[in-house]
């Protein structure tokens, strides 16, 4: 079907399209890619001396230990994410269908206030005198406020807080479109609740639970609004790094090449989850 | 009928929000039965169906399985199995994943559940689309597979809810006799929801009609026709000439026609309605005959046998009657019309009649040559 589309389809139509991705996606990434080969200039810019220091840069324990890290962090984020909007997206699918547009809206509501108000919230919420601190000072669980603002784990929050709506989301949308009946085929055959769950809507909400940590892994990779804020600095993650060179090292051909690997990473992040989704979905190829 | 009834349900009230569903549906169901739950959508047969298999749970009454007690079982510990309308086969499951699905619920050994697979896979012919995945079948391979799926674990009773009404015309001609076929084999009780009274009547023992949540009419297929227990059910088995009119000691008094003779049970004076079959209805061309005459409005030719609609003065639809083979008889013909056997049911105010011109008359007329 998809290659009757395809021949079908009149190049005129995919033309804006195209051009769109050449003007913005090929011609930046070819320039990132064609800097990482260059030398910095003293104040920013590129000297074109050919070199490869950048690319030998990036494997310093310093920088390798960095990206390592923003994996790990993106890595838990999703995870805890994944852990979390499941049972989320699954009791909404479960609602009548006006429970389920309020919940749906109160989900995608965080994202009609500023990005940076609700992460300045985070650090009212988890501050030494914040209102965390408060309450549990207040219920008498601890003497002493816990420091929580400025450390790995409120930055796993932070994130957490921003992308689940991109985990429940894809989630919803994919047991929402479950038939009920193959649930009721598999309990009419003898299943329990749960190996009926198990067997049947796991297996097949994997696609939107692959989408979802996407969703989820991408974005938390490569922000760096969080981990300065929240995160006080104090851990660098590699949206951090990129950001410093470009403005701060001026090390344009350095930070390209971050930029670059980073880029590279999520594309095979991308199209591993595609060929797993698609293996998941259509079944092994018949020969 | 049979000693003790495989299943039985029992004053069955479904309610949902404030319609009902079913107003105390009762009816027995033998061992061994092919038995169809036949009504227009919205009638009720599919919460029947889906309260036997345990998917919905009614307001009150009994529904039993060799005589326990089946709404007291959670719906995957009923001895029932059920073939889905929409098939819901498990899209990630290879065909033969799906058929065995049951048998790994139930915990059965993995030689014996390879075994029990291929053996319901040869007798539904799938055996070379073990592999395979439903969306790689055609809609007639994906049907064999539910129904695969129904059966391997030998249920006491095999529920299907509109088994071929995802085929076209071609298939499903072809997949009735095949389940009657299976049915025979298998040797397993089916009890079939269907809207479609051809397939009811061409697959069933015995069909229980439905109609706004009560049941009109339960008996067999020759039953039903011959012999409508209401003016639905007549107009819904089969093609009928309905003649409204006025109950007599032997027979029916219709305005515009005169009397129709039959033998019923009505007392005399009540409005009743003559029920009269298109081969009951005799057509003469002879000029000098006297009685009802009528004006040929159509004629359709149908291979083994004609339906030709005839025109009476003083009566709403025309009367449709069925002769053998290609008739003589044309558009614009004068014939006399005469009627043979008649049932006769107690008239209904304001109920739609098959005669309307809206129905197509394909269906009847077929229906007609088989009888």
């Amino acid at each position: 079907m998809t290659s009757t589309l395809q021949r079908e389809a009149p190049v005129p139509f995919l033309a804006p399209g195209v051009l769109f991705l050449i003007v913005f996606m090929a011609i930046p990434v070819g320039l990132l890619a064609f800097y990482t080969f260059f030398t910095r200039g003293r104040f920013g810019g590129i000297v074109f001396d050919f070199t490869l220091d950048n690319w030998a840069k990036l494997f310093e324990p310093l920088y390798l230990g960095v990206i390592m890290q923003s994996i790990g962090m993106a890595l838990v984020v999703t995870v805890l994410a994944l852990l979390l909007g499941y049972p989320m997206a699954y009791g909404i699918a479960g609602l009548s269908p006006k429970w389920r547009t309020v919940a749906l809206v109160a989900i995608v509501l965080p994202f009609w206030t500023n990005f940076l108000i609700r992460t300045y919230a985070w650090i009212l919420l988890l501050n030494n005198a914040g209102w965390v601190n408060q309450w549990l000072q207040g219920l008498g669980l601890v003497d002493e406020p816990i420091s929580m603002l400025y450390t790995p784990q409120a930055i796993i929050v932070g994130l957490l807080y921003m992308y689940l709506p991109l985990m429940v989301l894809p989630l919803y949308a994919s047991l929402q479109q479950l038939d009920p009946s193959l649930r009721e085929a598999a309990t009419n055959l003898g299943a329990t609740p749960w190996r009926a769950f198990r067997t049947v809507t796991l297996p097949l909400s994997i696609p939107g639970a692959l989408t979802g940590c996407i969703f989820v892994f991408v974005p938390a990779m490569s922000n760096f609004v969080i981990p300065e804020l929240i995160g006080g600095g104090k851990t660098i993650m590699v949206g951090n790094l990129v950001r410093d060179q470009f403005f701060e090292a001026r090390d344009w051909p350095f930070g390209a090449t971050l930029a670059l690997v980073l880029t590279i990473l999520l594309v095979i992040v991308i199209l591993v989850q595609n060929a797993v989704s698609r293996r998941l979905t259509e079944g092994p190829r018949r020969g | 009928m049979s000693p003790a009834p495989l299943l039985r349900v029992e004053g069955v009230r479904a309610v949902y929000g404030d319609t009902v569903a079913l107003h105390g549906v009762s009816l027995d169901i033998a061992d061994n039965e092919f038995f169809a739950l036949l009504g227009p959508s919205g009638c009720g047969k599919t919460t029947l169906l889906r309260s036997i298999a345990g998917f919905e749970t009614p307001a009150s009454g009994r529904i039993e399985v060799d005589g326990e007690d089946l709404l007291r079982m959670p719906p995957h510990k009923r001895p029932v199995n059920m073939m889905f309308q929409s098939y819901a086969l498990f899209p990630h499951l290879s065909v033969e994943r799906n058929i065995a699905y049951g048998l790994e619920a139930d915990g059965v050994a993995k030689a014996e559940v390879r075994r029990r697979v291929g053996e319901v896979m040869d007798i539904v012919g799938l055996g070379p689309l073990a592999k395979r995945r439903p969306a790689q079948l055609s809609g007639g391979q994906r049907q064999r597979v539910a129904l695969a799926r129904a059966i391997v674990k030998r249920p006491r009773l095999l529920l299907l809810d509109e088994p071929l009404s995802a085929l076209d015309r071609q298939v499903r001609s072809s997949m009735q006799l095949e389940l009657k076929r299976l049915q025979h084999e298998v040797g397993l009780t089916f009890v079939v929801v269907t809207h479609d009274q051809e397939e009811a009547m061409s697959m069933a023992d015995r069909i229980a009609v439905l109609r706004e949540g009560r049941l009109e009419q339960l008996a067999t297929p020759q039953e039903l026709y011959a012999n409508p227990a209401s003016r639905f059910v007549a107009s819904f088995i089969g093609t009928a000439n309905l003649l409204d009119g006025v109950a007599t000691a032997d027979g029916v008094e219709v305005r515009g026609v005169g009397s129709v003779a039959a033998t019923h049970a009505l007392a005399p004076g009540l409005p009743a309605t003559a029920v009269v079959r298109p081969e009951d209805v005799q057509l003469s061309t002879d000029a000098a005959t006297a009685g009802l005459r009528g004006t040929v409005v159509d004629t359709y030719f149908l291979g083994g046998a004609s339906t030709i609609s005839v025109e009476v003065p003083g009566i709403l639809a025309p009367i449709l009657a069925s002769v053998h083979g290609a008739s003589r008889i044309a558009r614009g013909d004068e014939v006399g019309v005469g009627f043979g056997r008649a049932a006769v049911v107690a008239a209904e105010p304001a109920a739609a009649s098959v005669t309307d011109p809206a129905e197509p008359l394909a269906e009847p007329a077929a229906q007609g040559a088989s009888a």
